[in-house]
């Protein structure tokens, strides 16, 4: 049961990073790898504030989701203007200063060793300390990621937004400043990304730099990509997909010495089928590249 | 009443001078045709009118504002909408998001209004009024809820009208608006222009069919090389076989 809760516990973690990166991804056409870089500035907040200067868990979160949104204004300015594969690889490079930050930073992260001992969360009182409890507080997370992206996609700035992934030339025309959406939008994205990261470090309690590599990104991507970009459900069934395959794997009997390897190439194969047999993911209203 | 006007604009692409020292003043009512050969530089003269283009020199105003170096978008909120020739809608959207987009001054454009939601209901029901009532006029209402890219070439004509209208914009610019579209559609996006500039709108519209400009020009700018060589009314202008020369030539 235990173990059950633990799937449904990262499920939702997941969900708030897949729905947060969808915002950018799906709605508005950009494609980011920097996110894990995000879910990390959140969890090395919380963790640092919460095991040095014992600021409490809601108190970590909103430094972490604060801090993560003024660095992606800072990181989008000069950025968000290049378009596709220039962003992407701009913010591959965001993604791996970050990660050399919490990898060399050693007086301040650690390094390698990582920060253990991240207490577990109290909230006005009720301290969150079983995975029943624990996936409560994450289901809360997942739905208010998800509620806030509803409420954005389904309003005028939405609109804008979907407007800016088809033709921003025409959404300029029409007077948008499309530049302030693509920055709003991106801070949106990295505060819930890092909301996530908070949430993870005070459930695993210990954190090292190995969490927030860009293969992480690229994880979260690809569950963007299967679920089905552009769509609220999309990206959380991707990541309820790409979370459970594997662990069933566990129980297919794979020599523990080749498991890891055939994860990954079965995550290569899903991603190469998905693309060709159904290129808008599960449910998506978007295929990349079209 | 604004002027609308431009002074001394120059533009080269590479070695090409696509706006040649190009001066004009645009009339405060009417409808303004922009006619010359192809590359004589009636689009990018649109482009750098529009913010889309910097243009190497010469200025650009809008009543006594300069708007030379204003991004696209702030020279569209400030009155000026403009089309494209090659088609630009979000054709994976209804028709009517497509218009409800060109509204201005939505207050669920801001972030923290759209979360919220504060009072965004009543403003969407009035914005989707206008907008069915901009695709009444453009004959679209029935297509409303259809995505934009299943209209035909001319229904999309006709929308990206309906969502430069939309805008408020007191000044249109509308690159070849009737270009390829069927005969009768033609006819009514030139009546719909007809009747614009009673409505207080400026219409400045590029056009290759002289018979179009006949029809409902007030004023006609024939460019050539990047340089205006005439302007005046279409019975003037028009009728003179030097302009006519250049243009079929």
């Amino acid at each position: 049961m235990e173990y059950l809760l633990h799937v449904l516990i990262l499920i939702c973690i997941y969900a708030v990073l897949t729905v947060s990166l969808d915002l950018l991804a799906g709605h508005m056409g950009i494609l980011s790898v920097a996110h894990a870089a995000f879910y990390g500035l959140g969890a090395y907040t919380s963790a640092l504030t919460a095991v040095y200067l014992g600021v409490p868990f809601l108190g970590g979160i909103l430094v972490g989701m604060g801090i993560a949104a003024l660095v992606s204004f800072v990181v989008s300015l000069p950025s968000i203007r290049l378009h596709d594969d220039y962003f992407i690889i701009a913010t591959f490079g965001f993604q791996i200063i970050l990660f050399s930050i919490f990898n060399n930073w050693i007086d301040l992260t650690r390094g390698p060793l990582g920060i253990p001992g991240i207490p577990e969360p109290v909230i006005f009182g009720w301290t969150i300390r079983s995975h029943r409890d624990f996936l409560i507080l994450a289901t809360i997370f997942a739905v208010f990621a998800h509620l806030i992206v509803g409420c954005i996609v389904r309003s005028p700035f939405g609109r804008v937004l979907r407007a800016i992934r088809e033709d921003e030339v025409f959404a300029q025309a029409l007077g948008k400043n499309t530049l302030r959406f693509k920055v709003t939008s991106f801070m949106v994205s990295a505060a819930l990304a890092a909301s996530a990261g908070s949430l993870y470090a005070h459930y695993i309690t210990y954190i090292d730099p190995t969490s927030f590599t860009v293969m992480e990104s690229i994880l979260v991507i690809s569950m963007v990509i299967i679920g089905g970009a552009g769509r609220l459900w999309g990206p959380l069934i991707g990541a309820a997909v790409l979370v459970t395959l594997p662990e069933i794997l566990r129980f297919v009997g794979l020599p523990s010495s080749i498991a890891a390897n055939i994860r990954q190439i079965f995550y290569g194969a899903l991603l190469v089928i998905i693309m060709i047999v159904r290129p808008r993911g599960l449910v998506g209203r978007y295929g990349f590249g079209e | 009443m604004e002027t609308f006007r431009c002074d001394g604009l120059c533009k080269s692409f590479g070695g090409v001078r696509a706006l040649a020292d190009v001066s004009l003043q645009f009339p405060l009512s009417g409808i303004t045709a922009v006619i010359g050969p192809n590359g004589a530089g009636k689009t990018t003269l649109l482009n750098v009118l529009t913010g889309f283009l910097r243009s190497d020199a010469g200025r650009c105003f809008l009543a006594d504002r300069e708007i030379t170096h204003l991004s696209p978008h702030r020279i569209a909120r400030l009155g000026v909408a403009r089309t494209f020739q090659d088609l630009r809608l979000i054709l994976q959207v209804s028709v009517l998001d497509n218009v409800l987009l060109a509204r201005p001054y939505q207050r669920g454009e801001n972030l923290i209004a759209a979360l919220l939601r504060f009072g965004l209901a009543d403003e969407e029901a009035r914005n989707r009024e206008e907008a069915m009532r901009l695709l009444r006029l453009f004959g679209l209402e029935d297509m409303a809820n259809e995505l934009a890219a299943e209209l035909s070439y001319g229904q999309q004509k006709l929308l990206t009208l309906a969502c430069g209208l939309a805008t408020e914009a007191r000044i249109l610019l509308l690159d070849e608006p009737v270009a390829g579209v069927h005969p009768s559609i033609a006819s009514r996006i030139l009546d719909l222009l007809r009747q614009l500039p009673g409505n207080e709108k400026i219409v400045i519209f590029i056009e290759h069919d002289i018979a179009t400009v006949r029809q409902i020009a007030d004023l006609v700018v024939v460019m050539d090389e990047g340089r205006i060589i005439a302007q005046g009314p279409p019975h003037d202008v028009l009728e003179r076989p030097e302009i006519m020369e250049v243009y079929l030539a």
